[in-house]
């Protein structure tokens, strides 16, 4: 007897997505200057979902002057629990429309609608909360009797996970003062084009949050705009760095969340079932589209052969399809462009002799989208062990001792996340301390708090977000002044 | 995980040397597997199916003090036609009873489900070992054609692995052609590591059938145990080539929770698992939101008690 699960769709009329949108600017949506526009697409069907405005230099300069100008009137000398309450409307809007978001999000972005609803949504609300409840203590922070905000913030974001992007940005910097000017991700604006609507609901001051889409020259634009204090960028490393040069001999204040190349350590004494379980979740949650993926298995060679052979068991029963299907495991790739990337770096795997398996599922005829990947035989001189797939791929390779296995964690140009995977506590710590990772997991992946820093070490960027620690990205003390 | 490892002979040293060999249960990341797969969303034709799936699983149970012939007559009328008003109603696996009322149970269900005894001192286990045997052929002897016995808790905690597979192996042999449930008591075993290695002892020891509860004690089934058992069983079948069922008993009593069993079923050991011969409900209650589930798939209303029977 064969257990089919029937199609289990979400509604897609929870959402109303208008024809065309513009930019959100001092509280209203205006026309751009230029006039220019772009189509963002759902790339599980390839269907024009709506068109949204570009962003100009006018339009950035209109938007930041409307930021600086909320910053000096409004929300700058606004108590911190007149801005909670603020915040706090939000978070709770955010709570009560999260059905309609999770929707607009898994159609735009491509992810399972299982993981806008359990996972996107319920932490972008709970990083409102969290911040909302700061703006009145931030005096106890650590950052000094009397921290002050800095300003007006260029945020742009990447198109993983839009809005939980969007939250990890706004909430910190309004919580401690700032106004912001936020650019989401070319191929996912809608979600943060209904904060926009959920802002105006919640009766926020016009300008202090204002939305600008476009691509990356907008992006480009705003982040080296002369009117802005704050830079925070999330998104590929050689973006990150050119944003750095432009930051160079600047004022601005910056924080990059970049590249990853995370390392999952699995011991031979490990719980097998749970680290599986825990690898799966680390390289396919999200289609691999996390910059702090577990892209490489460290695997003790011991324990190797079995691990390998339960975890292809393990994905066979991924189901790969519609994300709006509440039974979806593995959605689409969010773009043709990123599919392309991943095409290539596959292709150089297999080129460079590493063995390749795809778990076996039927890939939908229209949209965009990639089987769960693994490859075993993989070294340090591949490039699937060395560059950022952004899919979902995994690339395993092994390991003798403890020290080799840090070694080999640590042999990237990345440092933002490592798992490690034993039943022995003094073994977790001893890792933990040597691993130049931002976050390590142990016995778990991919799990994450608002009230927990976030942020890399090397090439994957600096500053920290969530925690006490991520204040300190929107707050300037007193030596700073 | 595939568990490559020969597997022990029955001397004390070599079974704790393996049950203590195989890998660790990390409670939190079980709990969470099992948390996922219940967020599974079974529709329409999925959640019809999976109802009649169910129903021909439960092994329907009456084991209180106060047990008559009467009672037990009734539930197995019901066992036999669970839905009076819609003959299309499968019946369900087994009767369960104690092992003084097999005979009655036996008369009225006749071969069309079969009969189930508790048996072995249970649902405590405390008596010494002939007791259990005598207990158990007695019951297979008034017709039982599946025997659920208890394991010995207190030896197994004590860490006297051989007295406990000794002991399944005797009542083993005394079921004779009669099935083997052997139950765990997870609820007093407590850590998911206990619960894996009962698990493969019960079935070195043959257990034909490894079952989480007497539905005595609380917790008694929940997904997260359910979950390591079949794993076991998975891992047992990789490396013996035998299927073992898996039994959830005490606490499911509703239809969204008995397809979140089905689901984790699914999901963990496969489809092959999804028969009445490698996977069953113990429950009372559970029959009937079953049947209410079901009716309101067939009518496209909800009725209420008084529509199905309270045998």
């Amino acid at each position: 007897m064969t257990f089919e699960y029937a199609p289990a769709p979400e509604s897609r009329s929870l959402v109303d997505i208008a024809s065309s949108y513009g930019l959100f600017i001092d509280g209203e949506f205006t026309e751009p200057v230029d006039g220019g526009s772009f189509k963002t697409t759902n790339p599980a069907t390839e269907e024009v979902l709506s068109e949204v405005s570009e962003a100009g230099a006018d339009d950035v300069d209109r938007a930041v002057r409307a930021a600086r100008s909320a910053y000096e009137r409004v929300w700058g000398p606004m108590s911190g629990r007149d801005r909670a309450k603020y915040l706090f409307r939000i978070a709770r809007l955010i709570q009560e429309r999260s059905r309609e978001l999770a929707v607009l999000e898994t159609l735009d972005n491509g992810k399972p609608i299982r993981e806008s609803r359990d996972v996107d949504l319920p932490l972008v609300a709970a990083h409102f909360f969290y911040h909302a409840g700061w703006a009145d203590k931030l005096e106890h922070a650590g950052y000094g009797p009397d921290p002050r905000p800095i300003g007006v913030a260029a945020q742009v974001i990447p198109w993983n996970f839009p809005l939980l992007m969007l939250a990890w940005k706004i909430a910190p910097a309004l919580a401690c003062g700032n106004t912001v000017v936020l650019k989401p991700a070319e191929t996912t604006p809608l979600s943060a084009l209904a904060f926009a609507d959920i802002c105006r609901q919640a009766d926020l001051p016009p300008g202090v949050v204002n939305i600008l889409t476009g691509a990356g020259e907008t992006g480009r634009l705003l982040v080296e705009h002369p009117g802005v204090d704050k830079v925070a960028f999330t998104g590929s490393t050689d973006v990150g760095k050119s944003i750095m040069r432009s930051a160079a001999g600047t004022s601005k204040r910056l924080t990059l969340e970049l590249g990853g190349k995370a390392a999952n350590v699995i011991f031979d004494d490990a719980p097998i079932d749970q680290a599986v379980e825990g690898v799966v979740n680390g390289i396919f949650f999200n289609q691999g589209h996390v910059c702090c993926a577990g892209s490489r298995l460290l695997v003790q060679e011991s324990v190797a052969e079995e691990v390998v052979a339960s975890l292809k068991r393990r994905l066979g029963t991924l189901r790969l399809g519609d994300p709006l299907d509440k039974n979806t495991d593995i959605g689409a790739i969010n773009s043709a462009a990123q599919l392309a990337r991943i095409d290539a770096l596959v292709k150089s795997g297999e080129d460079e002799g590493a063995d390749r398996w795809s778990a076996p599922c039927a890939i939908p005829e229209r949209g965009w989208w990639f089987p769960p990947t693994v490859f075993t035989g993989v070294t340090q001189a591949h490039r699937i062990a060395r560059e950022e797939i952004f899919g979902p791929v995994l690339s395993v390779l092994t390991f003798r001792t403890p020290d080799e296995a840090v070694e080999k964690a640590n042999n990237t140009p990345y440092g933002l996340s490592a798992g490690i995977w034993t039943e022995k506590g003094s073994r977790i710590l001893w890792m933990a301390e040597r691993l130049r990772a931002g976050v390590v997991w142990a016995n778990t992946f991919n799990r994450f708090d608002p009230a927990s820093p976030f942020g890399g070490y090397k090439e994957s960027g600096f500053g920290r977000e969530g925690g006490v620690q991520g204040l300190g990205a929107y707050l300037t003390t007193e030596e700073g002044r | 995980m595939t568990v490559d490892l020969s597997l022990p002979d029955a001397s004390p040293g070599s079974l704790r040397r393996f049950l203590h060999g195989l890998p660790g249960v990390d409670e939190v990341g079980a709990q969470a597997r099992a948390a996922a797969l219940g967020t599974r969303s079974i529709k329409t034709t999925a959640k019809a199916w999976a109802i009649d799936t169910a129903i021909g699983m439960v092994d329907l149970t009456t084991l209180e003090g106060m047990d008559t012939p009467g009672k037990v007559r009734a539930m197995c009328a019901k066992a036999l036609r669970p839905d009076p008003t819609d003959p299309t109603t499968p019946s369900v696996a087994a009767v369960c009873v104690y092992g003084d009322l097999v005979g009655v149970a036996r008369e009225v269900v006749g071969d069309a489900v079969h009969v189930a005894a508790v048996a072995t001192a249970f649902p405590s286990g405390r008596a010494s070992l002939d007791v259990k045997l005598i207990d158990t052929k007695e019951a297979v002897a008034a017709g039982a054609d599946e025997i659920d016995m208890v394991i010995d808790r207190g030896a197994f905690l004590a860490g006297d692995y051989a007295l406990v597979h000794d002991e399944i192996v005797a009542v083993k042999q005394a079921c004779g052609s009669a099935h083997l449930k052997v139950i765990l008591e997870t609820g007093e075993l407590r850590t998911l590591d206990n619960v894996r290695r009962a698990s493969w002892l019960a079935m070195l020891a043959g257990a034909d059938f490894i079952k989480t509860s007497t539905g005595k004690i609380s917790p008694a089934a929940t997904p997260p145990v359910t979950l390591v058992m079949l794993e076991a069983v998975r891992d047992f079948h990789e490396a013996t080539g035998q299927l073992i069922g898996v039994k959830a008993a005490g606490g499911i009593r509703t239809s969204k929770d008995a397809i979140k069993y089905l689901v984790l079923v699914n999901e963990t050991v496969g489809d092959a698992w999804l028969t009445p011969d490698l996977f069953r409900f113990g429950a009372s209650t559970l029959l009937n939101d079953l049947l209410l589930q079901r009716q309101r798939l067939a009518t496209g209303h909800y009725s209420g008690p008084d529509y199905v029977t309270i045998d």
